[in-house]
């Protein structure tokens, strides 16, 4: 006999969510009939401030729409002025901009898995992946002078360089960073009590996630192969890398994209050193941008998307960003109905959902 | 025993940039440690004696962090964590950010950064052990309890209406 159907508000306020989002779940019995989602908790109004700020102090702004994905942020506004600008970057700027991007990427995703495990009830698995992270953070604040919110980007380059000899000393940590995620990924991958807490859970075919215009790892675990870096914007032309897609469709493959993608990261990391230009990392800039472009990246959750309109004034008109996890909201609303109330969590972190980018 | 020998902390996002968000995380992990002190993360209101709030109010959490505030049980402390939960930080001239976590509930500890660092968090938190012992002594002596949020939003008013010139505390809001 089927129960009567009541409805269970999650968050904004819950243990597994380090952000606030509300979700009325709609249940029968043990089984999830509807999520509807409401949002607005961290609504700031952030992209009005355009208009008190100047277009150099935005960098700052655009850095603070998320704390996790802010390098990507920063470079997509940045990007976006430059070629308002027509500012031709040197090619060390460039290179030293992909690796900020791919070390900000590993620390994303690393936090992921802490989340994950955290997620699936594995308290010391959570531990353990942050005591990694913490290696991530340790080489971006030597590069940058602040673990989650950097300040490096300016229009025109970078603040300041980063030597040869601290690049080249990131290699051997990068190592022991890729052992120590091997050693978690067996966990993850491989051990008995999470794989039935991931396998088949929260399943999406291609077809279904490409229509509901789903995007990054969460898109690329159902199997499509769309990755923005193919562009080959930043350094991301002159580096050789694949895009990591797994055919699961289900929290077990958004794992492993995830994972992969952090060896990823490693790799490209190793070939921009390796390939690391000499010379200058910003060129002067001049004036005031005029006229309006539209930057496409990929950033550690998906497709981000960073228009700016500016009329050759101090103040710029408009900014306007598109995140990630807004296209990934309808994915994300698709795998949660018809779930068990206890993989409400699980199903919900593994969309990797950043709040604070998409609401602003 | 002490409350503060082992204090739980539980932790809400206002409306940070999650910058805030992930230091507070990474000092309950390895690195930094914030369990040393005896201190556990929780998700429940009702267990918790400490609380952190990172971000700025807005229209929409106000009435969620002082729902979360009224329900933790007495002796407690408040902590602004990084400049947004102080004043509003970067986004203070934003048109849905009424300021920090001190225009809806009461503040004992402001730990300034954006981001935050660890290192700060954990100061103010010893910080917060100490101000607890006080609120636990007072409580247990003479039953004094900290402000609910309506009695704090009742003294907000009232000084906004002692010195007309400090309109920005934002009194008239709902
Ligand atoms: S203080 Fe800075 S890092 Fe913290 S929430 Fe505010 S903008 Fe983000």
């Amino acid at each position: 006999m089927a129960g009567k159907r009541s409805v269970i508000p999650f968050g904004p306020q819950h243990p597994v969510l380090p952000e606030p989002i509300h979700i009325d779940l709609v249940v029968e019995d043990e089984k999830v009939i509807e999520a509807v989602p409401s949002i607005g908790f961290v609504h700031r109004g952030l992209e009005s401030l355009v208009t008190k700020k100047d277009f150099n102090d935005m960098v700052y702004v655009a850095e603070r729409i998320c704390g996790i994905c802010s390098y990507g942020h920063g470079y997509g506004y940045v990007d976006a002025i430059e070629h308002i600008m027509n500012i031709q970057l040197p090619d060390r700027c460039d290179h030293i901009r992909t690796i900020l991007f791919e070390l900000s990427r590993m620390h994303s995703h690393i936090l992921w898995m802490g989340l994950m495990a955290d997620a699936f009830g594995f308290e010391s698995l959570f531990m353990e992946t942050w005591k990694i992270r913490e290696k991530v953070l340790d080489m971006l604040e030597a590069a940058t002078g602040g673990r989650v919110i950097f300040s490096i980007l300016k229009i025109g380059g970078l603040r300041h360089d980063v030597s040869d000899e601290m690049l080249k000393g990131f290699l051997p940590v990068l190592e022991s960073i890729e052992e120590s995620i091997r050693n978690c990924e067996n966990t993850f991958l491989n051990d008995t009590a999470v794989m039935s807490r991931l396998k088949g859970i929260g399943y999406l075919s291609a077809e279904e996630a490409a229509r509901l215009g789903c995007t990054g790892p969460f898109l690329r675990a159902s199997g499509v192969a769309f990755d923005n870096r193919l562009r080959g914007y930043a350094a991301y032309g002159k580096i050789d890398f694949d895009v990591i897609t797994s055919g699961e469709g289900d929290s077990y493959g958004r794992c492993k994209v995830r994972i992969g993608e952090i060896y990823q990261s490693v790799s490209i990391i190793r070939q921009c050193i390796e390939t690391m230009p000499e010379g200058e990392v910003s060129v002067p800039v001049k004036g005031f941008p005029n006229g309006e472009y539209m930057t496409v990246i990929e950033q550690p959750r998906g497709e981000a998307c960073y228009y700016v309109h500016a009329s050759g004034k101090k103040f710029i008109e408009r900014m306007r960003v598109r995140t990630p996890t807004f296209a990934n909201v309808p994915g994300l609303v698709k795998t949660l109905a018809g779930c068990d109330l206890a993989d409400v969590p699980i199903l919900v972190v593994a969309v990797d959902p950043c709040i604070s980018c998409t609401e602003r | 025993m002490r409350v503060s020998k082992s204090p739980w902390l539980l932790h809400y996002d206002g409306s940070s940039c999650n910058g805030c968000d992930i230091e507070v995380l990474a000092s309950t992990a390895p690195r930094f440690d914030v369990e040393r002190f005896g201190i556990i993360n929780t998700g429940n209101p009702k267990h918790a004696d400490i609380l952190l709030c990172t971000g700025g109010v807005n229209s929409q959490n106000k009435d969620v962090i002082r729902q979360i505030y009224d329900q933790m049980p007495d002796p407690k402390v408040v902590l602004a964590c990084g400049i947004c939960a102080c004043d509003g930080g970067i986004f203070k001239d934003c048109y849905n950010i009424l300021g920090g976590t001190d225009k809806v509930i009461p503040v004992d500890v402001y730990v300034p950064g954006c981001a935050v660092r660890p290192e700060a968090l954990i100061d103010g938190v010893v910080k917060a052990l100490e101000i607890l012992d006080e609120k636990e002594r007072a409580f247990k002596k003479e039953g004094k309890r900290s402000l609910t949020s309506s009695e704090y939003k009742a003294l907000l008013e009232e000084k906004a209406g002692e010195s007309e010139t400090k309109e920005d505390t934002d009194a008239s809001e709902s």
